[in-house]
């Protein structure tokens, strides 16, 4: 394959909201030796319906083939990705994070807060809860402006995308 | 009409056209098999063991184009199973398999004879199902057998806990006539562009070559393949899974390609310029070092699978259709205009093809008193005329098997390709043999491979099938023994077996007749004596050369002109 420069792409798959459906996907990733950065799937509006949304990275031939084998999966509907055929794109991945908060540093992290936009979801003598929303590379900033002693806990929803204007994915 | 699950399994099965069903009983499908008893819609096929149901729905498939029919247990059952499926997965055969599991409330719970059947067949089916509620069962066996036969096809597992077949619950039944599901849509028509640019290039085409694959065999495209090559004057070769889609005694067919394939077809795979490959999907073994594989050609791809275009070889004009249906466009539109094809440069193509073919790649030295794997193939197709259905199992017989036995119909040629599985050849000759009542099927085969499954013998018994085993027994493990030789110095690392069996005893110890040949001069005369024997199974047991290569070959990471032919080649 000549071209080996690997790419990120975001994958929408509206697939069968059935059980088994994921460890398919997540079977043909491993079987074949492809990568995921990050998954995340829920139902949509459709009950029978899950919307999933993989990162993944490769070369212009395997991200094909990414999309080629999981449109072959019985229980996938349809699916895009979002980094081809000049759509443009918005991500967003959603960061739950437990810091310290002794009454000294207080000030400081609300700073940080209101900087990055978040909001405290929960609060005690020595602790904050964050919520906060906005692109990887966000997280991961908001992060590293933190003092890596103080964080308690992090969880990460992984990458959500949608395309802009009214394309959209849908049956 | 209301029905428990068990007896909608049994008649639905009667309602889909299931002619035959193979499978082994126990506890998981004691009901199952209560309902198949009292209704008696399908005739069942009892085996030895689950991986030859599986086989033997798969040669039933693969010989009659019907999609398969296999019935185990839970837990080691499916999981016996498994190699079958896997089998039928890699050459995109039809199967319906139904394993039985554990009752709905114990899934999960490590029960007796569990396993997790979806998740084990996930990687090797087409799709499976897990049905939860009897009220899905019909539905889900429609699907199956849709999902099975339809667009690039293959096997669908069909998991049944045993509370689904509870004789007790009855729930209204009618047969599903046909289903639509929203998420599986098979493209069949080829795009009519794409089909114009492919015959545009191919009358620019000045060293043209058609390579074809299992898929022709599977679209039943032989009829508009061959009035296609034969119209343009094409030379054409196949894959090991696409032979006699083609009729190989046309002096347009190459012989097969590919890792033993004939000189004359590696050696214009490399020169041509345009290749049009159909229902193939550059398979390893075919194309050989990627690099070097059609270093010059444009080429065009008509395959039912998307997934399959681009996949390890870019390609230029992708056509995703069924085969026939393009190949049928195809003749269509070349009813306008003249000037197809480039004449004048075929004519030099076939020129310097014939050249290559003068090599005689294929010949042997028939007059040793030692007998020669290639003679028997040879004799066999003389005695039958070129008429049997052949399976197989996988090794150099395998291969000797593809190289002499000229196969000039679809179907015939049932062989593991994609997967390899030795112990293939016994089963699926029960089912070729049940779907071709009256006509010749031979089990080429080897001292290694036939003991991996030699317990069906007995099914061969009491289905009174009258297979003709043709045992070439070298008293190794001839292919990879060959291997050892050429690329680890002659250590014959556990390819010699030290203790096999008396295989015309074991034959007759399982009711059937043995013979054991060991002189050339003998061969033909015991192939006649056993294919006589019309209602018997015959084990002709042929003690061979014992260290027999398989020429020509192509070695791991060369290209196809550097095929080495057998040393003695030059001599004979």
């Amino acid at each position: 394959m000549e071209n080996n420069k690997s790419m990120r792409h975001i994958i929408s798959i509206l697939l069968e909201n059935e059980s088994g459906a994921l460890s398919r996907v997540a079977g043909l990733f491993s079987a074949r030796a492809y990568n995921i950065e990050s998954l995340t799937v829920a139902p949509t509006e459709d009950p029978t319906l899950s919307r999933m949304t993989l990162v993944t990275r490769g070369s212009e031939e395997i991200i094909e083939q990414i999309t080629k084998q999981l449109n072959k999966l019985i229980d996938v509907v349809k699916l895009n990705d979002l980094n081809i055929n000049g759509i443009k794109h918005i991500e967003r991945e959603m960061m739950l994070i437990k810091v310290k908060a002794p009454a000294a540093a207080r000030d400081e992290i609300m700073r940080l807060i209101t900087i990055f936009r978040g909001n405290i979801i929960d609060v005690t003598d020595e602790s904050y809860t964050i919520e906060l929303t906005g692109t990887s590379d966000k997280l991961d900033a908001f992060i590293a402006s933190l003092d890596c002693d103080s964080i308690l806990e992090t969880v990460r929803s992984g990458v959500m995308g949608i395309a802009r204007g009214t394309y959209s994915l849908h049956i | 009409m209301e029905l428990s699950g068990s007896e909608i399994i049994a008649q639905f099965l009667k309602d889909e056209g299931v002619e035959y069903l193979f499978g082994y009983p126990g506890g998981a499908v004691l009901h199952i098999y209560d309902a198949l008893f009292q209704a008696d819609t399908v005739k069942h096929i009892l085996v030895r063991h689950e991986q030859g149901a599986v086989h033997a729905a798969d040669g039933y498939s693969r010989s009659s184009g019907k999609t398969g029919v296999a019935l185990v247990t839970s837990g080691p059952g499916m999981t016996n199973a498994v190699t079958g499926i896997a089998t039928a997965y890699s050459d995109s055969i039809p199967l319906v398999v139904l394993t039985g599991q554990v009752s709905t409330a114990f899934i999960g719970s490590d029960a007796f004879q569990e396993v997790d059947s979806v998740g084990i067949s996930r990687p090797c089916v087409k799709h499976n199902f897990l049905v939860k509620d009897v009220k899905d069962l019909a539905e889900t066996l429609k699907k199956a057998f849709y999902v099975a036969s339809t667009g690039r096809p293959g096997p669908v597992v069909v998991d049944i806990p045993k509370d689904v077949t509870d004789p007790n619950i009855k729930i209204p039944y009618t047969h599903p006539s046909s289903i639509e599901m929203r998420s599986y849509n098979p493209v069949t028509k080829g795009h009519p562009y794409q089909i114009k640019k492919a015959l545009k290039l191919i009358a620019q085409a000045k060293k043209p070559v058609v390579y074809t694959g299992g898929g022709v065999v599977l679209s039943n495209a032989s009829q508009s393949l061959t009035a296609l090559v034969q119209r343009l004057k094409l030379p054409i070769t196949s894959t090991l899974m696409g032979l006699g889609a083609y009729p190989a005694t046309d002096e347009q067919f190459l012989g097969m390609l590919g890792m033993h394939g004939t000189y004359e077809s590696n050696m214009a795979m490399h020169d041509t310029d345009v290749l049009i490959a159909i229902g193939a999907r550059f398979d390893d073994r075919v194309t050989g070092h990627l690099e070097q594989f059609c270093p010059n050609a444009k080429i065009i791809h008509i395959d039912i699978d998307p997934a399959s275009i681009s996949k390890t070889v870019k390609v230029d004009i992708p056509i995703v259709g069924d085969v026939d249906d393009v190949l049928t466009t195809m003749l269509e539109m070349l009813k306008e205009g003249d000037n197809h094809t480039d004449e004048n440069a075929l004519k030099d193509w076939w020129k310097q093809i014939n050249q290559w073919r003068k090599k005689n790649c294929l010949k042997y030295n028939k007059k040793t008193k030692t007998i020669k794997p290639q003679y028997v193939v040879e004799k066999l197709y003389d005695v039958t005329q070129g008429d049997a259905f052949i399976t197989s199992d996988v090794g150099q017989h395998q291969m000797f098997a593809a190289q002499y036995y000229k196969f000039d119909q679809p179907r015939r040629w049932i062989n593991s390709g994609g997967l390899g599985t030795m112990g293939f050849g016994l089963p699926a000759a029960v089912g070729v043999q049940l779907a071709n009542p009256g006509k010749d099927v031979a089990c080429i085969t080897g001292d290694g491979s036939i003991q991996m499954n030699i317990q069906e013998l007995a099914t061969c018994l009491q289905y009174r099938l009258p297979i003709k085993i043709i045992n070439l027994n070298n008293r190794f493990l001839g292919m990879v023994r060959q291997w050892q030789e050429f690329f680890y110095e002659g250590r014959y690392a556990m390819t010699y077996m030290d203790s096999i069996p008396d295989f015309v005893k074991l034959a007759e110890s399982y009711g059937h007749v043995g013979m054991k040949v060991e002189q050339t001069s003998d061969v033909e005369d015991a192939l006649k004596e056993a294919f006589a024997m019309k209602d018997k199974l015959v084990f002709l047991d042929f003690i061979i050369n014992r260290e027999e290569n398989v020429y020509p070959m192509i070695v791991a990471g060369k290209g196809h002109h550097e095929m080495q032919l057998a040393p003695d080649s030059e001599l004979v």
